[in-house]
Parts: structure tokens; C-alpha cells; sequence
């Protein structure tokens, strides 16, 4: 059986940030990245939009530039990399069953980075009524076969989800001369970024249908159009708003799902708000030398903040590799969402390692004039007051040794919003 | 084109592909017309995949019948055959003293229909066997010979064996016309093709009362009545471990909840008299019921995990039998119509029947090379590593996983493809490639990649099933 330290489960810009943090921190420098794809980089290789790296290099990059950067590294830094193969199995001892043209492969790692990413909600998944004619995609289908294989998908599009994914392929779809007849989103809100409904439906003068849903898809072979409707504040449709849109095509941005088939199997406990791992500050799994990071740990809106939580979950992968009985023992108290706040990664702070981190989450609503509290033993520790607050733009507050100083162990640190 | 044949079925549905294999046991040409471009393409890839034991048709009917014999045969059948069939008993629930008058009159029907096993288990049984059921209900009809199949590869695997055994499937041919030339009937094609044959059979599910009326032969009336369904996510746990039937209504046998060969759940179907013979819509109203009524089963059940959603269309007949019958007026046209439920369980009978039935007529001689055995694809989720090694070294595509949530590998399509498939939705069927949690959000641009190198076209040209589901509707550069 292969050993390696470190082996990194996923090619994407969680797993090569992974892979060259643990690279760094280790001597014995065996890391290996296994990727199922042809190509290292992940879904980034077909986001050939601009506006990513802007946080962490300071400047608009596209999405195959921003993978090139840390693919260029992994090249200089000769780390192992297979492509084309399929990890079909993680034990709880940390082996690997992974699968390929040439074979099955049984990799022994010290320790394992679970970056496998996320996959998309699909039509089914939201019950979407009607036919099932072909012309239904994913945004991410659609993505696919614009960006990277060069084929029209269709001649008028309807468009599911104001998440910025659907708001990007709005644009995306009109620049290939698509028409786009509307943006349909079942909230009161989009949980796009403003600059993406600037940019890719103002400017292009394509309506967002606020508090409406795709109640029917029509059409025997190919769509042939869609009903949609007014929902009320229950997100019930209102009978008497319905109206046909004619269209050939329909385009499902309807959120993402964290990909932990391997982690279940693994017994790997899981956050149901997340859909991801529960980590501790460490990205620790509840697996000792099991690490996760990316979207599969919890769906990220800017990769820039991807980059920074896989670097951390690299070096201490690296670092339990190395060292595992600093792992031994370990102590937890729990970081708790509660009153406003959908979910906070980390899930748990490790006593062994009470360092300066970064503490992710989001909202559950749409919020203004907000403070967001952290607090611990009944003690506010920390207060930050936001202007705005939406379920779709994750927040990063650091958590400082100031802070961390003065925890008291016995007791959860909460995190919480109330309104001005 | 003209072919001539001994015996000619129009519809490639389970039915109709049964009775084809059937043939292909005597000295026979034998062909089979279907409109679109595979099998099973109409009532038998959306049902509930049951093997029913044969208590609920009235005793004397063809159902009842055939739905008794059917059930005797089904396993040596999906054995020959290679194709998955578990027999996991099922359950009909009672909730009142009404309910459980019903269930006795089940058993004793059942009984005079030859089912064996039949026996009502009370309370303490059920919650014993079935933890997760309902503690209103009082008290249960067992049938341990209930089984489950999975219907479109059972056609897909009659499909594949007919071929094997020198029998003719022409796609895409939708009967328009039939006239009589002497001892022949010539069948004629919306595209301009025709067939000859001697014997034609009538095989075409909900459209079975307009290619009788154009034969010039009974009429009769097919109302199609549509049923919808939930299919789960594959639990890590089966919440039940038998069919779970309802006490049945006139409306039928009532929603159920199963496990499926393929280790999902399926909830439904309802029942609805639509006026379309083709509206496999999904409604609100619709899913409502059934989702309200399996409740009423089995309270934890949670719509989180569903993966999708879809309908299928019963072929009702207005004669409340099967309609399995040379026509008296127009001899050697056989109607086989009308065949709702228990039809899938019904078919391998059926098929047996009607093939002898002809055989007779037409003083046709036994074939003696006819092979009953087909092989399955070699399935990647079902090998042991071991296999999968040994499989790898023969065939390196084996290790290319293509669908990630099913496992399915670059091998399994490119052997549906080399065993017939030609579009997106035939393959799914076939390797359940795009079946899985993600519905080919991953794998449907890689299908797409192995169908366009298999079949040498570009990929404009695929479809998801035939005629105008194109995906991609035009290439804007070249690589």
C-alpha cells in the first residue's frame, strides 16, 4: 500500500490551497492530490468570469487564472497529482480505496484533507411540477457546455435562483445571444452580491422576478415555456398571479449541496445546517486526521475565502501528519449559532489549540442595522455592527487572542444578531 | 423499405417486448414497430415496479389469471434473464374494523385466485417486522410471494434477448396506417416505411383502441389514467422493508411505499382520469395526495430527501379486464390492450400465452437455438474491489467512474450503447447514469462526450429521447 502525510481528497482551490499550506509544513513532503476530473482546478475551470481573487491578490482575476496560480505552484513544488480518479472509499483509519484507468489504488495517509466541493440542487430536489421535457439544465450544466465545450443550450432561457450564480449566467447566456426572458427568485430578496444584479441583469436590462416561482414547466420534447407566479409571504403561490413565459430553455441556480457521500461513509459527523463536516478550529473532523475544507465543508460565495480556510486546514493536516499526539486529548467547547445566525464554522473550539481564528457564518434573513455578538458565559466578548446583512453573503469575524483569553472553558461561545 | 414477417408487435413496452421474446422460441420472423426510440418508453418506465401476488383481480378475470401465473414465473424469468427481483413480501394495511373486513375478503379472494401464503398478522406483528409504520394501523394482509422489479431494465433485458434469439425491433416507426394485402397485413409508417406480416399484435398501451380501430377490428375504449410519484434519495437505513400497500379503493390499489431494487424509496402513484393520453405532468394537487396518504403510513416520512418527481399513465381499459383476444372479425390481429396493473407482473404470462397461441396458428416449429439467457452489463457498484480489479485489467474503462453518485462507469455506457441505446434517457435506464442524487448534474456533459465518440455524431444531434429533446441546439466554434 502507497503511503503518503498528507493526501488531499479533490483538485478544486480548496484542495490545491490544501495540498500547498501541508507541502510547506511538512519535511517528509508526500502530499498527493486525487482528482476525479481531467484537469486540476475544479469548477473554477469553467467560471470564465472575471471578479475573483480581488480579497486575496488584490486584482480581478477569471477562474481558470485564479486555479492557473496555485496549479502553476503545485507544478513548481512537484507535488503528486493523480487525475481521471475516483476516491470510492475513506476508512476511518485513514486508507483510501481510490479507482482509475490503471486500477485500485489502496492509499495509507497520515492524514486526509476532504475537499470534494459541492454539487447543485436540481430540479426534482425543489419539486419543480410539470413535464420533463429536455432544456432543463443546472447552471452549472449549462456552464459547462457555454464555457468550456462551445454550444448553444438554447434560444430563450428562463432562470431559476438570484444566487450569483444565476445572476453571472444570466449575463453569460445573453453575451452567447440567449435571450433571457427573467431571473424567477422565490424569496423577497436575491441572495446575490449587488454588484452581480448591477452588472449582469441591470445592465443588460433583464427582469428579476422577486417573490415568484416556476410553477410549471411545459413542453412534450423540448421546454416549450413556463408558468410562473406570485408567492405570498408563506412562499404559497397566489392564485390568479399565474402567467405563461414562452421559453426553450430553463436554467436551475437553486443552491449548492456539500458533497459528503465519502465523509457518511466514513462515519464523519455532519452539520445538518451546513451539510458539511463538523469542524473544530483546527478543521478537524470528528475523524482524528480527517481535515475539511471548501465547499464541502460549508458552500463559500468568494473562492478568495476558500483559499484562506483550506491553507488552515493544510498546515494543521501537516502538522497532525507530523506530530499527532498534539491531537491527543482533545477538549472542545462548543460554538453555538443562535437568535439570527444560520450556522458558524468552526463548530467547536479545540483546547489544545486556543489560537487566533477566523469564525465564518451566516444570516438566516435579510437584516439592517444589525450587531452581531459573541459572547460566552453570559459575557458579550465581542460586538460588530453591520448596516446590512443577507442569508447570501457569508461573514468572517477573527477571533483574537484578546478575545480567546478571556473564554471561560466550562461554557459555549455564542454567537448571535439582535436589531439596533 | 419492405420487410416481410411472420408476426409483427406494435409497442416495445414490457408487454410487447414479453411476447416478442416469447416468439423468438419458434421458427418465426418476428418484429416488433415502435414510434419512439427505445423501449419501454411509455407505461413501463414509470410504474411502481410491483410483482404482485394476485389477490386483489376478481376471481375469473384475465387478471386474475395472469397476474397468478405471472407471479409463479416472474423469478425464473428475471433469473434467465439476469435482471434484479426480490421477493420482500408485502403488506396491505388496515386502520378500522372496516378496513380489516376488507383485508379478509383479500385473503379469501386471493385464495380462490391460488395465491399462496396469504394471512392476516395483527398489530403486534406489524410494528414488529415494520418498526416505522403507523401505530393507528390494526392490522395487515401479508403476502410473502409480493416481489419488486425493476420495470424498464426487465423490458430493456426481453429487449436485448429478442434480439439475441434473431427477432427485428424497427424504431421509431409509428404505425399511421394498416391495410390488407391477401393473407398479409401491411403496416405503414408516419415516416413512409411499411412491414408485411401474417399475424399483427397489438401491443400499444394507451393507444391500443386507435391501432385497433385502424386494423378494422373491435373497438373499445382506452382512458388514461395518470398516477405520480416520489422517488427518495437511497437511505442508509430502508424506512420499510416491504411493499406497503392501503387497503384498495375503486380507484385501485392505492398509494404505496417501497423500496426499490436500486435501494431508493418510491411513494405513490395516485389516480387520475386525464384527457390526454400523454400528460405525464407532475401537479401540486396531485403529489399532495400521495404524499398526504403515505403519511398517513408512515408519519416520519420527509420530502428532504427526495430526488425527483414524475408521473406514468395506466392504461385503462372501458372492459375492466384485459383485453387479450383475436379479433372475430379481423383474423390474425390480436388485441393484447387494456393492460394496467397487474400488467408487469402479468407480462412474462402474457408473453407465454399469446406466443404459443400463435405458434399454434401458424404450425410454427420450435426453435432449437433459442438461448433463454441474456447477461446484464457488469456493474461497477455491485463488484467487490477484487472484481473490480479483475474487470479494470480486461477493460481499463471499467475504472473511469462517469456517474459519481451511482458509480457507473465509462465501460457500463459504452456497452448500453453497443447493446442499443442511443439516447440520454435509454442510457440512464440502462446504467442509471444520471439517476442519482444529482440527476446527471456532473455526468450528463460526460454521457454526452461517450455517446458522441460511440455513435460518431455531433452532439447537437443527441437527444435526452428521440424526436425534437435535443440538448444543445448549435455549436458556436470548433476545438
Amino acid at each position: 500500500m502507497e503511503k503518503y502525510k498528507v493526501v488531499v481528497i479533490g483538485g478544486g482551490p480548496a484542495g490545491l490551497a490544501a495540498a500547498l499550506e501541508s507541502f510547506k509544513n511538512l519535511d517528509d513532503k508526500k502530499v498527493l492530490i486525487i482528482e476525479r476530473d481531467k484537469f486540476l482546478g475544479g469548477i473554477l475551470n469553467q467560471c470564465i468570469h472575471p471578479g475573483f481573487g480581488l480579497h486575496y491578490f488584490k486584482e480581478e482575476l477569471t477562474g481558470p487564472e485564479y486555479a492557473h496560480r496555485f496549479i502553476e505552484q503545485v507544478m513548481e513544488n512537484q507535488i503528486e497529482y493523480l487525475t481521471e480518479t475516483h476516491v470510492i472509499e475513506i476508512t476511518p483509519q485513514k486508507e483510501i480505496v481510490a479507482v482509475n484507468k490503471k486500477g485500485l489504488k489502496r492509499i495509507k495517509a497520515d492524514s486526509i484533507v476532504l475537499a470534494m466541493g459541492c454539487r447543485e440542487r436540481t430540479r426534482g430536489a425543489i419539486i419543480t411540477l410539470g413535464t420533463r421535457p429536455a432544456g432543463i439544465f443546472t447552471a452549472g450544466q449549462a456552464q459547462r457546455f457555454i464555457n468550456i465545450e462551445g454550444y448553444r443550450i438554447g434560444k430563450k432561457a428562463v432562470i431559476v435562483g438570484s444566487g450569483d450564480i444565476g445572476l453571472i449566467m444570466a449575463r453569460r447566456l445573453t453575451l452567447e445571444g440567449i435571450e433571457v426572458k427573467a431571473v424567477v427568485e422565490i424569496m423577497p430578496y436575491s441572495t446575490g452580491l449587488r454588484r452581480n444584479i448591477v452588472q449582469c441583469l441591470n445592465d443588460f436590462g433583464i427582469p428579476l422576478l422577486l417573490s415568484h416561482k416556476v410553477t410549471k414547466i411545459h413542453g412534450k420534447y423540448r421546454v416549450e415555456g413556463v408558468t410562473i407566479a406570485k408567492v405570498d409571504s408563506q412562499l404559497k403561490e397566489i392564485p390568479s398571479t399565474e402567467r405563461f413565459i414562452e421559453c426553450d430553455t430553463v436554467l436551475f441556480s437553486v443552491g449548492l449541496i456539500p458533497e459528503n457521500e465519502l465523509s457518511k461513509k466514513a462515519g464523519i459527523v455532519l452539520d445538518m445546517r451546513t451539510g458539511g463536516p463538523v469542524v473544530d478550529n483546527t478543521f478537524s473532523t470528528s475523524q482524528k486526521g480527517i481535515f475539511a475544507c471548501g465547499n464541502v465543508l460549508h458552500v463559500h460565495d468568494l473562492v478568495d475565502n476558500v483559499t484562506l480556510e483550506a491553507q488552515t486546514a493544510g498546515r494543521y493536516a501537516a502538522m497532525y501528519s507530523q506530530h499527532p499526539e498534539l491531537f491527543e486529548n482533545n477538549i472542545h467547547i462548543n460554538i453555538v449559532a443562535k437568535e439570527g445566525i444560520r450556522y458558524v464554522v468552526p463548530q467547536k473550539l479545540n483546547k489544545n489549540f486556543v489560537q487566533p481564528f477566523v469564525l465564518r457564518f451566516r444570516v438566516d434573513n435579510f437584516y439592517k442595522d444589525a450587531i452581531v455578538t459573541i459572547s460566552n458565559a453570559g459575557k458579550i466578548l465581542m460586538k460588530i455592527k453591520k448596516s446590512i446583512l443577507t442569508p447570501g453573503e457569508m461573514e468572517s469575524i477573527e477571533i483574537s487572542q484578546k478575545i480567546l483569553s478571556q473564554l471561560d472553558f466550562s461554557n459555549d461561545i455564542v454567537v448571535s444578531l439582535q436589531n439596533i | 423499405m419492405s420487410r416481410i414477417y411472420d408476426v409483427a408487435v406494435i409497442g416495445a413496452g414490457v408487454i410487447g417486448m414479453s411476447i416478442l421474446r416469447e416468439l423468438t422460441r419458434y421458427r418465426l420472423k418476428v418484429c416488433s414497430l415502435e414510434k419512439m426510440e427505445d423501449v419501454a418508453e411509455g407505461a413501463s418506465k414509470a410504474n411502481s415496479g410491483i410483482v404482485h401476488a394476485g389477490y386483489d383481480p376478481i376471481e375469473g378475470t384475465k387478471k386474475a389469471r395472469f397476474n397468478v401465473e405471472g407471479n409463479n414465473i416472474f423469478a425464473d424469468v428475471c433469473n434467465e434473464l439476469d435482471v434484479e427481483y426480490k421477493m420482500i413480501g408485502s403488506l396491505v394495511v388496515a386502520f378500522d374494523d372496516h378496513e380489516i373486513n376488507v383485508l379478509e375478503e383479500l385473503l379469501q379472494r386471493g385464495k380462490r385466485n391460488g395465491v399462496k401464503g396469504l394471512e392476516i398478522k395483527g398489530q403486534e406483528w406489524v410494528f414488529a417486522n415494520e418498526p416505522n409504520l403507523s401505530r393507528n394501523i390494526k392490522a395487515a394482509l401479508f403476502a410473502p410471494y409480493s416481489g419488486i422489479t425493476n420495470p424498464y431494465k426487465l423490458t430493456v433485458a426481453l429487449f436485448e434477448n429478442s434480439i439475441q434469439n434473431g427477432a427485428d425491433v424497427i424504431f421509431g416507426f409509428e404505425v399511421c396506417k394498416i391495410e390488407k394485402d391477401g393473407d398479409y397485413f401491411v403496416v405503414h409508417s408516419a415516416d413512409s416505411r411499411f412491414i408485411k406480416t401474417r399475424v399483427l399484435i397489438n401491443c400499444a398501451g394507451v393507444h391500443a383502441d386507435e391501432i385497433s380501430k385502424m386494423a378494422g377490428a373491435r373497438l373499445f375504449k382506452i382512458y388514461p389514467r395518470r398516477g405520480q410519484y416520489y422517488i427518495l434519495d437511497k437511505p442508509e437505513k430502508m424506512p420499510v422493508a416491504r411493499v406497503i400497500f392501503q387497503v384498495p379503493t375503486e380507484k385501485g390499489k392505492g398509494i404505496l411505499v417501497t423500496p426499490t431494487v436500486d435501494g431508493n424509496v418510491l411513494v405513490g402513484p395516485n389516480s387520475e382520469y386525464i384527457d390526454s393520453k400523454d400528460d405525464t405532468a407532475t401537479t401540486q394537487e396531485g403529489l399532495d395526495e400521495v404524499f398526504e396518504k403515505a403519511r398517513k403510513v408512515l408519519p416520519n416520512l420527509s420530502k428532504r430527501d427526495v430526488i425527483t418527481i414524475f408521473s406514468g399513465i395506466r392504461a385503462t381499459p372501458d372492459t375492466h379486464d384485459f383485453i387479450i383476444e383475436e379479433d372475430e372479425d379481423v383474423k390474425n390481429f390480436i388485441n393484447v390492450a387494456g393492460i394496467e396493473s397487474p400488467g408487469l407482473t402479468s407480462s412474462v404470462a402474457i408473453g407465454r400465452y399469446i406466443a404459443e397461441f400463435v405458434a399454434d396458428k401458424l404450425n410454427a416449429k420450435r426453435n432449437l437455438n433459442f438461448n433463454p439467457y441474456r447477461e446484464d452489463i457488469k456493474r461497477f457498484s455491485e463488484l467487490s474491489d477484487e472484481e473490480r480489479e479483475e474487470m479494470i485489467k480486461l477493460h481499463p474503462t471499467f475504472g473511469n467512474i462517469v456517474c459519481r453518485c451511482e458509480l457507473v462507469s465509462e465501460y457500463e455506457i459504452v456497452e448500453a450503447i453497443k447493446r442499443g441505446a442511443k439516447t440520454l434517457d435509454s442510457i440512464k435506464r440502462r446504467t442509471r447514469a444520471g439517476m442519482g442524487r444529482c440527476q446527471g448534474g456532473f455526468c450528463l456533459p460526460r454521457v454526452m462526450d461517450i455517446l458522441s465518440r460511440e455513435l460518431k455524431i455531433d452532439k447537437t444531434q443527441i437527444t435526452k429521447f428521440g424526436k425534437n429533446s435535443y440538448i444543445l441546439t448549435e455549436k458556436r466554434w470548433e476545438d
